[in-house]
């Protein structure tokens, strides 16, 4: 059948807050769709020529190339406390982090959950992948009870090496965050309510309510050493077993 | 200028960086700087201005750094453990061109050393402190007044450059009380836009606050960027000041707390007929190491004195070569040395 290019419609694009650098994700790594959802959400929101973004150290390292707006890179998990300084000198800016798991939940444990706890009001993408993406693989606060990484190689035993962490239900227990959410991306449906969940966290912040986290929990085909596909399903087969999808805290 | 006031050194530097337009400061608490934290916690707020006592000293700096990125006057204080953990951050603002104010009251060391006056922190200061090719503009006052003036051109400097720049100063000059006309206050409006800070990319492309390139070829480039200003605030921002030298037979050179008490030493000394002069350097980077060695051409005997083992003495010796003799004396560990014993080291030399 011949195409009718006159009364083709277009009906899906990359975002206007997504620009056309090259990606240095690995095939059937989750960075590059979340990626994609944030700058969706820009969109939609309108919110691009007011929103500085915050890069971290690690795989999104380079997370500043990715988005048409302001950005800073800033030292390892210290994101949040970057946010912070951002928000307080203009309030008014839209200042999202954007933090993996070592970043988030080990090296920057503290400037996390205080920039939480002062209910500092701003948006924290917290990427849970259960492993040192960058560096080679080296075990994570968050990784899995038995789960073999370069500095794991009989598989991380609780006994020297300490339990995977819940980071956002430890940032649920405080009082000021309005929005603690753990989302994946393994599936469409899921693709959806991350979507959902990304746009809530920030039109929180956009209507000046406080903070909110929106942790994901993304596929690392490289460093588990599986196929993208198989990845997928161990997320919904044995990563959520650990770490529970769902809100944790939802003071809208 | 305004009013005539007693006030203590930490309340000095913070008012003196309320003047200067400070928009945002974020610090932790430590002895002997809390006065200056505490009245920041007082006066920010009631300017509308942002006070934020951070969890940590690396959190600290790293919000200043945030604010800095924003395009805002900003500023941490600490004593010497505070800074040895705003390191990291320091060694980013200087990397990604960031203008920031840090203050270190000065105590003793290493460790945890103690909460007493002392200047153990040179090294650090100058020489870099963190990680990476870089320096920062070190200002060292000698009295309070001194202090809150030195705290305005910090933010000048810092903003003219696009550079970290250090108040230096120890538990001495941030504790003792003296009487102080305070600047006038800038006009935070008057200040010229920061076209680089990311403040919303409104009506223009993005702009990106980083120390980082993977490629050696462009990290090289962004070093030589550095330099070029490094080698630029060398030639303009020396400062130092020189006391009775036109004819002296031998020098002090200290900085700080030290040379006000040397001042003390150049009258006692000249008193007793013995031809003493100081050299202070107001700048520790850049270092005023051609004052000194124009100095040290018609002075036979150079003493340093600091309250640390010899830091300042390094650069004093680089400068001075063998062109004259440069001993030394100095206290550490929160010790001040009195003018009677300073007196003492220079007659020994004075022969």
């Amino acid at each position: 059948m011949p195409v009718d290019v006159q009364n083709m419609q277009k009906i899906f694009a990359r975002p206007d807050s997504l620009t056309d650098a090259k990606s240095t994700y690995c095939p059937g790594c989750h960075h590059g769709l979340l990626t994609r959802i944030i700058a969706q959400t820009i969109d939609e929101l309108g919110i691009a020529e007011r929103t500085v973004g915050i890069a971290p150290v690690g795989c999104a390292v380079f997370a500043y190339r990715w988005y048409r707006c302001d950005a800073i890179q800033a030292a390892h998990g210290r994101a949040s406390a970057v946010a912070t300084g951002v928000k307080r000198a203009d309030p008014n800016l839209i200042v999202f982090s954007y933090q993996g798991d070592g970043d988030f939940a080990s090296i920057g444990t503290a400037e996390s959950i205080h920039a939480a706890n002062r209910g500092e009001n701003i948006t924290v993408i917290f990427v849970n992948n259960q492993v040192y993406g960058m560096t080679g693989g080296e075990m994570a606060p968050t990784s899995l009870v038995g789960q073999k990484t370069t500095t794991t190689p009989q598989g991380r035993d609780p006994k020297l090496f300490g339990y995977p962490i819940r980071f956002s239900e430890m940032i649920a227990q405080l009082d000021a965050p309005v929005y603690v959410t753990r989302q994946a991306l393994y599936d469409t449906k899921h693709i959806k309510e991350a979507t959902k969940a990304i746009k809530r966290a920030f039109t929180n912040q956009v209507e000046k309510k406080g903070y909110s986290l929106v942790e994901v929990l993304a596929a690392c085909p490289t460093n588990w050493k599986m196929k993208p596909i198989d990845a997928n399903r161990h997320i919904a087969k044995v990563v959520e077993k650990t770490y529970q999808l769902g809100d944790l805290v939802n003071r809208g | 200028m305004g009013e005539r006031l007693l006030l203590r050194g930490n309340e000095v530097i913070a008012e003196a960086a309320i003047r200067a337009g400070c928009q945002c400061y974020f610090a932790y608490p430590i002895t002997p700087q809390a006065e200056l934290l505490q009245h920041m916690a007082v006066n920010m707020p009631r300017l509308g201005r942002t006070f934020v006592q951070a969890e940590s000293e690396l959190a600290a700096i790293n919000m200043v750094y945030g604010a800095a990125s924003a395009g805002v006057r900003t500023m941490t204080s600490s004593s010497s453990p505070g800074i040895s953990l705003k390191q990291e951050g320091i060694s980013y603002l200087a990397g990604s061109s960031l203008p920031a104010v840090i203050v270190n009251i000065m105590r003793g060391g290493p460790g945890l050393g103690d909460i007493a006056p002392s200047q153990c922190d040179y090294f650090q200061a100058t020489k870099g402190g963190g990680h990476g090719d870089y320096h920062m503009i070190v200002l060292a006052p000698s009295t309070v007044p001194e202090a809150g003036q030195l705290t305005m051109l910090a933010f000048e400097l810092a903003d003219r450059y696009r550079t970290p720049v250090m108040l230096l100063a120890d538990g001495m000059l941030g504790q003792m009380m003296e009487p102080v006309e305070l600047p006038k206050p800038i006009e935070i409006s008057s200040l010229p836009k920061k076209e680089w800070a990311t403040d919303g990319a409104k009506g223009r492309n993005p702009n990106i606050v980083l120390s980082f390139d993977l490629d050696p070829e462009v990290l090289k480039q962004m070093n030589l960027i550095l330099q070029k200003r490094y080698r630029q605030i060398e030639a303009e921002e020396v400062r130092y000041e020189e006391t009775a030298t036109g004819d002296a037979d031998i020098a002090i050179v200290a900085y700080g707390t030290v040379a006000r008490i040397a001042k003390t030493v150049v009258k006692m000394a000249r008193a007793e007929g013995i031809k003493l002069g100081l050299f202070r350097p107001i700048t520790l980077w850049p270092f005023p190491g051609q004052a000194l060695r124009k100095l040290s051409e018609k002075i036979a005997i150079v003493l340093t004195v600091e309250m640390s083992a010899g830091q300042m003495w390094e650069d004093v010796r680089l400068a001075i070569a063998e062109q004259a003799e440069t001993p030394f004396y100095g206290e550490m560990g929160g010790v001040i040395p009195t003018p009677q014993r300073i007196l003492s080291e220079v007659k020994k030399h004075a022969g």
